[in-house]
């Protein structure tokens, strides 16, 4: 076993760990679909999916079974090939932006120096997915949620990344492990970034799409917008992906502000996952909440409070970091 | 009248008949036949020549007559009762309503087979255009100066005016359908929509609009409801309302159908208010019969409706917060809604169509324990309207989204033919429960929920609170519920007291009669308008001596509202135009009938 040397050896542990990760994710994604059904049975005063399974934990496997087997669908009328590739995108950009996590000490896809700036860019990547269906759609309803999409992401992306330069100036890295561990030494950025914290997890809500920044898919108005078109596997991506963009960024928000796999007051460090865990779920549980909770704004609404309020906050939240950061360096 | 003005309105006296007078000064007293009914109303036949100018002047008069309550037809041609008026094939009558006089008047014209023409007046009351769109549509009546008569109600492929006598009511009496390729392309084809048809561009100086087809199904459009929004970016420019997919032919069943058995038909006029639908139904029928009925019966059936207002309310509720995005409060609406079809079904022995009342009476009487199930709910309701009120309905998203949105102001709302909570929310105090009490309703203490800005917000509030004022009737009901008899005592209640019948051979025989054939209906015309759950619902009902109804005219409050939508929209954002669909609350089958 000559050939297995030390090197080979870290290498396959570190693709074991990343194919692990990359599973683990992509079934979390899948399964909120279904605790997503349950949570908001649960809210609204009735069951949800009950049936198949001990407390319907296998409506996956049944939802699945029913997508696999649905016809792949093209309308004659789309622009095939970029039909076929939106919800590609739509599944792989928030899954790649997963990469830069640190789940523990240990475990993470990829240890970037640009950590954050890889997220900023797949999450730009990610509107395409949303043009590109609306567009290649040939649809009206789905046209009007490609143009929201676009406009909103132009919107919210502007301070998306605004927002995390405070917490990037106060550690003065873009490596999410250092971001990690200067919170385990210092507070917990959600105290000392506490507006750049809102702002950020308002634009990331905006950049899942999530409600209330459905607008691009807007059922009451525009009937499911850009992914109307879509059936059977392509639509399950679009699917699937808007859940991996959930535990993506429940994962940012918590590797960010809340000290990522530390626990709180530096409580049994022995269980750094667990704790990881824990708080993505809170976060991701929040999410669907915020869905059950609110109304949608007007499509107007939404830009107008994007520029006219959060931009503000963020550039007010930037200033005053970087005048502290300053004021400590000397 | 100025806008937003709240009026006083005189009290109703039925059968007024001051205005003949005022219309004689002006016309002679020659230019009328006045005819006698039951309609509580003055019947007046003028010549084609003279209508448009009587209609002008009642428009015009001091304290004038500002809505255009109804518009429909007749075919005269099988009637045989007519002593004492205008000869006539067909006639086409005119109800105009005085807000200020609390008072209606009829005008009818009368029309020869040969020369079916009238003059449009849609320049007098905008919402006429509909109207008369659907008298062309179902009796092939044609109207000079319309600006747009086209089929309404039918598909533009249909052939003949399904309302006319000779036009056959059972599908058996044509060829089996069938539906061909051809005929399904044709028929694609017909439906397309031509932006020039409808005198609309189709770009400006430096843009082209989206032609956008929302509906027949779409979730937000509340059933088969199609409208084709002229769009500039997310702007609407324009739009046209299209309706008919829900069209039963409802009035063209109610002259094949015994009184009686026309009732179940009357449920499903507006599916969400029950029982609601048979009061003035059967109120009407009874006008024709002249039964009085007991005082038991009056409460019993104010009850019932009271409870079917706040079912539909409650639906309304429900799905006007899920229109604005927020998915939650359905679930619970819905709950809601499932109490109040407990105490029902208890009742009436079923849940959303009852069919229970009678003419002269109502199917049964109350069960025993009826007042712990009506208690229970008359407990349980408000508290939950409070929920509703602090955790949806202040939310500032959801005030941002419906309020200034989709405004009209009374005067607007008067001309479109705007009833109900959405004619209140702007400042008018018109009710029919207080203005023209019916059923009883004088004997109850309730107020009249009123708003002042006539938005999306306001239409809401109205219904919320009309809720709370029908929980503090119902519980008016259950505390003073009349002892006595749930039918009148008179011949022509349908089903007759069974008591006698076994007794009597003459009941015996009466029963027979009117369980087999239905009750004979003396001759003549009557009507009877009610605050129902979407607005004034009204029956007017003419007899020809049969056991069947010669015409029946639903007057819907839906169809009005939903002709008003171009003139509120236009200019606003497509969410806009969801957040005004749902707080109107209409039905597609109040609609098209």
């Amino acid at each position: 076993m000559s050939w297995l040397t030390p090197e080979l050896m870290d290498m396959l542990i570190a693709v074991l760990k990343a194919v692990v990760i990359l599973l683990v994710v992509v079934i979390a994604g899948a399964l909120l679909s279904f605790i997503e059904r349950r949570l908001l049975g649960w809210w609204q005063d009735r069951y949800g999916p009950n049936r198949v399974g001990p407390f319907g934990m296998f409506q996956i496997v049944a939802d699945m079974l029913k997508m696999f087997f649905k016809e792949d669908w093209t309308p004659p009328f789309a622009d095939k090939f970029i039909f076929t590739l939106a919800p590609m995108i739509a599944f792989a950009a928030m899954l790649l932006a997963f990469a830069i996590i640190p789940i523990s000490p240990n475990w993470g896809v990829a240890d970037l120096n640009i950590g954050i700036l890889f997220f900023f860019a797949m999450a730009g990547l990610s509107v395409y997915a949303v043009l590109f269906a609306g567009w290649s759609s040939n649809n009206k309803f789905a046209l009007l949620g490609a143009l929201r999409a676009s406009a909103q992401t132009v919107s919210y992306e502007v301070f998306l990344a605004l927002a995390l330069m405070g917490v990037v100036a106060q550690v003065g890295s873009f490596n999410m492990r250092d971001i990690v561990e200067y919170q385990a030494q210092h507070l917990w950025f959600i105290i000392p970034q506490f507006f750049g914290f809102c702002t950020f997890f308002i634009a990331a809500i905006a950049v899942t799409h999530r409600h209330p920044f459905d607008q691009p898919e807007a059922e009451q108005e525009l009937a499911d917008g850009y992914h109307i078109e879509y059936a059977g596997m392509k639509w399950g991506m679009f699917f699937v992906g808007e859940y991996i963009a959930i535990v993506t960024v429940s994962a940012l928000l918590v590797t960010l502000f809340f000290g990522g796999w530390h626990g709180p007051f530096g409580l049994l460090p022995q269980i750094p996952f667990i704790w990881f865990a824990l708080k993505t779920c809170f976060f991701i549980m929040i999410f669907i909440l915020l869905r059950a909770s609110i109304p949608r704004p007007r499509y107007d609404q939404v830009m107008a409070f994007s520029w006219k309020f959060c931009l503000p906050l963020t550039l007010i939240n930037l200033l005053v970091t970087g005048a502290l950061v300053l004021a400590s360096a000397q | 009248m100025t806008a937003n003005s709240v009026l006083s309105i005189a009290p109703y006296t039925p059968d007024d008949h001051s205005v003949i007078g005022e219309l004689s000064a002006k016309f002679g007293a020659e230019a009328f036949t006045v005819q006698t009914t039951r309609t509580g109303m003055p019947v007046l036949w003028v010549a084609r020549e003279q209508l448009t100018n009587i209609l002008t002047f009642l428009r015009n008069l001091p304290r004038p007559y500002v809505m255009l309550y109804d518009l429909h037809g007749v075919d005269e041609r099988l009637r045989t009762q007519r002593r004492g008026l205008p000869d006539a094939d067909f006639t086409v009558f005119y109800h105009l309503m005085s807000i200020e006089r609390n008072n209606d008047v009829m005008i009818k014209v009368a029309l020869s087979e040969g020369d079916l023409n009238l003059p449009s007046i849609t320049s007098i009351w905008p919402n006429a255009n509909w109207y008369e769109r659907e008298v062309w549509d179902l009796y092939g009546i044609h109207f000079t100066g319309h600006p747009h008569l086209t089929r309404i109600m039918m598909p533009p492929t249909w052939e003949g005016h399904p309302l006319r006598k000779d036009y056959p009511a059972r599908a058996t009496e044509f060829d089996p359908f069938s539906l061909t390729l051809a005929k399904q392309q044709h028929e694609e084809e017909a439906a397309r929509f031509r932006p020039e048809d409808w005198g609309m561009q189709r770009g400006g100086a430096h843009e082209d609009f989206m032609f956008l087809n929302l509906g027949p199904n779409h979730p937000s459009a509340h059933g088969a409801f199609r409208i084709i929004l002229q769009l500039d970016g997310e702007e609407i420019v324009d739009c046209v309302p299209e309706i008919g997919y829900h069209h039963r032919g409802a009035e063209k069943m109610a002259e094949r159908q015994s009184w009686h058995s026309f009732i179940p038909y009357t449920d499903r006029i507006d599916y969400l208010g029950g029982v609601m639908n048979n009061l003035p139904y059967v109120l009407s029928v009874e006008k024709l019969a002249g039964i009085k009925v007991p005082d038991r019966v009056d409460f019993i059936r104010v009850m019932m409706a009271e409870f079917f207002r706040i079912t539909s309310h409650l639906l309304f509720l429900g799905t006007y917060i899920q229109d604005v995005g927020a998915m939650t409060p359905v679930f619970f609406t819905f709950t809601d809604r499932q109490r109040a079809y407990k105490v029902i079904e208890a009742i009436t022995g079923f849940r959303l169509h009852p069919a229970w009342y009678r003419i002269g009476g109502v199917a049964h009487d109350l069960p025993r324990g009826w007042d712990k199930l009506v208690k229970e709910f008359v407990d349980w309701l408000p508290k939950r309207l409070d929920e509703y009120e602090k955790a949806a309905l202040q939310n500032s998203i959801l005030r941002g989204r419906t309020i200034g949105v989709a405004q009209y102001n009374t005067r607007e709302a008067l001309e479109w033919g705007v009833t109900g909570a959405g004619l209140r929310s702007t400042g008018l105090d018109f009710d029919l429960r207080k203005a023209r009490p019916y059923s009883g309703y004088e004997h109850f203490d309730f107020e009249v929920p009123l708003a002042n800005n006539g938005d999306a917000y306001d239409r809401c509030m109205v219904r919320v609170e009309e809720m709370r004022q029908s929980i503090r009737i119902i519980d008016q009901c259950l505390r003073n519920m009349p002892e006595g008899p749930y039918k009148a005592d008179h011949p022509l209640t349908t089903p007759p007291p069974k008591e006698r019948t076994l007794r009597d051979i003459e009941t015996l025989i009466t029963h027979f009669l009117q369980v087999s054939w239905g009750p004979v209906m003396p001759a003549n015309e009557s009507f009877q308008m009610i605050e129902a759950t979407k607005g004034i619902n009204s029956y007017y009902l003419t007899s020809d001596g049969g056991t069947m109804s010669y015409r029946t005219r639903i007057r819907t409050p839906s169809f009005a509202h939903l002709q008003q939508i171009p003139p509120v929209i236009r200019g606003s954002m497509v969410a806009d135009l969801i957040a005004y669909l749902g707080s109107i609350d209409f039905v597609m089958a109040d609609v098209d009938r």
